[in-house]
């Protein structure tokens, strides 16, 4: 009896050997950019590797470099990555150009809904024409450009008599742009157990998106729009609207009033070095970051709280964030969708935001007990509410360099006025949409 | 034994090669010589030339290449030639340029001057003259932008020392006006020495006997050092200028590493932004037609400018 058992298990233990064996190993490359979640993607990774037998290899590029690096790569139909988490304005171009596989017919085939992922992340992150039930890519890491600040400073006696004093009101996290300046202001140049302190650290880079993600920050939140009615390229009267002018002229005072000095090309490791240094009350940058800072010994635990980008006219946020797509000039597109398939998982999604990173899956968001996994995962999701993200034209290149140019004139080289460097910007933008033949 | 070139190369070349070619002619075997180099010259060099001229006619983008490109005639050129943007990169790297060029032929062949009078540790001070620019540009933007931090810097310190100025009041890679000289500064750091190198050789070319001459005819140091030094050293200060010149026009990395062509777009050079043109835009005909007027600017000018060096030297 004992011997026929045996015998039965080693003949299965010997097909399922034939079995694994027919499915061929493969190394896999997954392309990203270099930063905290990337590390939690390869310690989550290891799982896939246990199951599938597949090797995970990983090419992190730093922020500056990453688009450059990728856009190249793709555009050259390198085949370098089998995966690639590209930024969500490479939607429209990783669509049009044939860089990514599009991938209805197997969410179809795996029966994967993007129906399980939070609709602002599958809009912003998946979908080319934007809105179109067509994927190019499944909700990776969610992202947004929110707030952290000196939770210990605002607690301070001394520091709420001095902004009493100062402006008549409570020192709080705060409740609008205006009120975020008033308080930035309030904390530039003071002094601080004997160190001059300032008030906050913004985004200034002029090389890759740094200044236009800093300053749609301000945009949105007046209510900036790219065009008077979505998909027609009529920018006249949006983009330079009276509201995007204040916005624009708040967030040039913002930088001439509260920031510190030197700070003209600064972009997520300047904000990072600038507030874990304790030269700023607060901060701006991507939630990506915020486990990292909340876990950092010197300004982390209770020295750190964080807040949603403020209201002003409306609540938005800046998009950040990526998708996770197969890269079409790969050789391994069947290992790589396997990759897919097993990170679409709700287990898989849990795992992922307990190590650091930010799911995008409805089992984890919508979890009654994720509001409290995390100091700031109540203003993610109130975040992700309210996001809006830049152009995601295959063009986006060409428009975001002329907004990063437009917008640098005006807020660190002070040349021209908000209302003529938005109008510059409606040129530029112009022209690229005529030679694009969308105009 | 024959002179002849053929023969020379078929007695160093085992006898059945040397059969075959001995029937060669010296013109034939010179060609296969230097074919290699012509081939590698025609396909590294000629045709990329030929093919980027081309493509400024047309409104290719390297990133679609799924668009059939388009035959625009001068559109390109137009557009750039009228475009002010353009126009200010060409004044940001003509005030680079000259500047620069200024500042390193100056100090260069001050240094040259006094290092070419015999001290004592005269070897050691050259060899530390010449450090920065073993450096690598990268390097040196990166140290550089230390240098200038507003709150850290030590340039910074330097200056209010001199000055009495608060340190963070003034931001060398942050204003507008000052951030052009920033860029100015770091590269006359970081070349003069080469233009030093260049008129120490020169200055050490001049025979001792011509200044022996001028001191029996009884001629003053200073008419020796304009009747002499100037016009002796001049062949040599005009190819350190050609070269810094020539680099200048094309400088890329360091003024990245810098100020990334900010604040706004002060301190972006032709180079960078043709550099965003052609592999962040992905205009590649606007970049081609772009970089074929930049060619032909630089080609023109270092044409006249040789003419002028050969004159210099016949004299």
């Amino acid at each position: 009896m004992s011997y026929s058992k045996l015998a039965a298990a080693s003949a299965i233990a010997i097909a399922a050997t034939g079995v694994a064996s027919t499915a061929q190993a493969e190394d896999l490359t997954l392309c990203w950019a270099a930063w905290d979640p990337a590390n939690a993607l390869v310690e989550l990774s290891k799982e896939f590797e246990a199951q599938s037998g597949h090797t995970m290899n990983f090419e992190f590029v730093p922020w500056p470099n990453f688009a450059d690096r990728m856009l190249n790569e793709l555009n050259s139909g390198g085949k370098l990555c089998d995966l690639l988490i590209g930024d969500s304005q490479w939607i429209g171009g990783g669509a049009e150009n044939g860089h990514y596989v599009k991938l209805n017919d197997f969410f179809d085939a795996e029966g994967i809904s993007m129906d399980d992922f939070a609709p602002a992340t599958v809009y912003a992150y998946s979908t080319w024409p934007k809105g179109t039930p067509n994927y190019y890519a499944l909700p990776a890491m969610g992202d947004a450009n929110g707030w952290f600040y000196r939770k210990d400073w605002f607690a301070r006696d001394d520091i709420k008599a001095a902004y009493k004093e100062a402006t008549g009101q409570d020192l709080r996290e705060p409740q609008s742009q205006k009120e975020m300046l008033q308080i930035a202001q309030f904390f530039q140049g003071r002094e601080i157990d004997g160190k001059t302190v300032y008030g906050a650290a913004i985004f200034t880079e002029r090389g890759s998106e740094g200044i236009t993600m800093g300053v749609t920050s301000a945009l949105y939140p007046w209510g900036f729009k790219y065009e008077n009615t979505p998909g027609s390229y009529d920018m006249a009267g949006a983009v330079n609207s009276p509201e995007a002018v204040e916005a624009l002229e708040f967030y040039k005072e913002f930088y001439e009033t509260a920031t510190p000095p030197g700070y003209t090309n600064s972009y997520m490791g300047e904000s990072l070095d600038a507030f874990k240094s304790g030269q700023v009350a607060m901060a701006m940058n991507w939630f990506a970051f915020f486990p990292g800072l909340y876990a950092d010994p010197a300004t982390g635990g209770d020295k750190i709280d964080f807040f949603v980008n403020p209201p002003q006219n409306i609540a938005a946020s800046t998009l950040g964030g990526q998708g996770i797509s197969v890269v079409s000039y790969s050789d391994k597109q069947d290992a790589a969708l396997e990759y897919i398939k097993w990170f679409a998982q709700p287990d898989v999604q849990a795992k992922w935001w307990e190590l650091g990173g930010y799911s995008a899956h409805n089992s984890v968001l919508q979890d009654p007990g994720f509001v409290d996994s995390q100091p700031f995962a109540g203003d993610f999701l109130e975040a992700m509410d309210g996001v809006q993200d830049f152009w995601q034209e295959p063009a986006y290149a060409e428009l975001l360099l002329a907004m990063q140019k437009r917008i640098h004139d005006y807020v660190v080289a002070d040349q021209g006025t908000a209302q003529e460097a938005l109008d510059k910007l409606i040129e530029d933008w112009t022209e690229v949409f005529e030679d694009e033949g969308k105009l | 034994m024959s002179d002849r070139t053929i023969d020379r190369v078929a007695a160093a070349t085992p006898p059945p090669v040397a059969r075959k070619i001995r029937g060669l002619s010296d013109r034939a075997i010179a060609w296969i010589f230097v074919a290699p180099t012509i081939f590698l010259l025609l396909a590294i060099n000629i045709f990329p030339l030929i093919w980027t001229i081309r493509l400024s006619f047309t409104n290719y983008r390297a990133n679609r290449l799924t668009r059939e490109p388009e035959f625009i005639g001068l559109r390109n050129y137009e557009r750039i030639l009228t475009d002010s943007d353009i126009w200010l990169n060409m004044q940001a790297t003509a005030h680079f340029l000259f500047w620069t060029i200024f500042f390193q032929v100056l100090i260069g062949f001050t240094l040259a001057w006094l290092i070419n009078k015999k001290f004592k540790g005269n070897d050691l001070w050259t060899t530390i003259i010449v450090l920065p620019m073993m450096l690598s540009p990268a390097v040196v933007g990166n140290f550089w932008k230390f240098l200038y931090q507003p709150q850290i810097g030590l340039f910074n310190y330097i200056v209010s020392f001199f000055t009495g100025k608060d340190p963070s009041s003034f931001e060398m890679l942050g204003q507008v006006n000052l951030a052009p000289w920033s860029i100015v500064i770091v590269d006359t750091w970081m070349w003069t020495p080469f233009v030093m190198l260049i008129c120490l050789a020169g200055l050490r070319s001049i025979p001792d006997y011509i200044y022996e001459a001028a001191e029996i005819d009884r001629a003053s140091k200073l008419r020796q050092f304009f009747t002499i030094t100037i016009p002796m050293v001049l062949p040599f200060l005009m190819l350190a200028v050609l070269f810094r010149g020539i680099e200048n026009f094309k400088m890329f990395d360091l003024v990245v590493q810098l100020t990334g062509g900010g604040p706004g777009s002060v301190t972006e050079l032709t180079s960078i932004n043709l550099k965003r043109e052609a592999f962040e835009k992905w205009r590649t005909g606007y970049a081609s037609a772009y970089a074929i007027i930049l060619f032909v600017t630089v080609f023109g000018l270092a044409s006249i400018y040789v003419k002028a060096l050969n004159k210099v030297k016949e004299r």
